[in-house]
């Protein structure tokens, strides 16, 4: 059962939105101060690329996030794009990233996952149970 | 905290000032600023994140691009930065090898291999 559960039309103006409640919620779970910046990120990274896929695929349901504190602070973004799920992408090296080749949302997407896999220790990213999409959880430690 | 841009010329650089929140809803914002002022001629750029409370990979992409587009017009771009938490934004996604990064705007100046320093 979520603690809290929020679900926001595909648009970038609610990521904020969802930083502030997500990072709301881990302060009240017990998650240590200096691990909150990190969870801010993390959780503006799952939901980013939530509602790029939505445009993407032009999909107008919502996406939703769902934060528990049964024991751990564990966060749920769950987007309802029609693709493979995965975390199958490989970091990009400085070679890469600099290279004029690479256009700025392949770069965008490939940092979004660099800055999740390196800020979130137990992060999973699998398609949902039912129906199309994926879910990106991650989990953090609290301090009680 | 919203997006703030304020941009001053020092010498032939321009430098531009970021505070607030960078991210996928602002960043377009940032990516026309850079435009404008590449598209108006400035060459060797300066972005100053000392007030920038919050990056994400949206406002990371734009900086790159900003980055490529003055390399291929045979300018420089430079990022200063001292807060800790943004430098480690910038290695654990190995940009800190991408961009010429600054504690201060006056060693970003100084240290433009253009011969541009002030």
């Amino acid at each position: 059962m979520a603690t809290v559960r929020l679900s926001f039309s595909p648009a970038p103006v609610h990521v904020r939105t969802a930083r502030l409640v997500g990072v709301a919620v881990a302060r009240r779970a017990g998650v240590r101060e200096d691990l909150l910046d990190e969870v801010r990120l993390a959780i503006g990274e799952a939901c980013t690329r939530a509602v790029a896929l939505h445009r993407q695929y032009h999909v107008p349901d919502p996406v939703l996030v769902e934060m528990s504190d049964a024991g751990s602070y564990s966060v749920r973004v769950v987007d309802r794009a029609p693709i493979e799920a995965g975390i199958g992408l490989a970091a990009l090296d400085a070679d890469q990233l600099a290279a004029e080749s690479l256009d700025e949302d392949d770069l965008t997407t490939g940092v979004g996952f660099a800055l999740l896999a390196g800020f979130v220790e137990d992060l999973q990213v699998r398609p949902v149970e039912e129906g199309v999409g994926t879910e990106v959880r991650m989990v953090w430690p609290v301090g009680r | 905290m919203e997006l703030s841009l304020a941009t001053r010329a020092v010498g032939e650089h321009t430098v531009l000032e970021v505070g607030g929140e960078v991210d996928v809803y602002t960043a377009p914002r940032l990516r026309e600023r850079l435009l404008e002022l590449i598209d108006g001629g400035a060459r060797y750029v300066v972005v100053d994140l000392g007030r920038v409370d919050f990056l994400d990979s949206t406002g990371l992409g734009v900086l790159v691009g900003a980055l490529k587009r003055l390399r291929s017009v045979g300018g420089s771009f430079a990022l200063v930065c001292d807060k800790e938490p943004l430098l480690k934004i910038f290695r654990i996604t190995a940009l800190d090898q991408v961009f010429p990064l600054y504690p201060t705007v006056d060693a970003a100046i100084g240290a433009d291999p253009t011969g541009a320093g002030a």
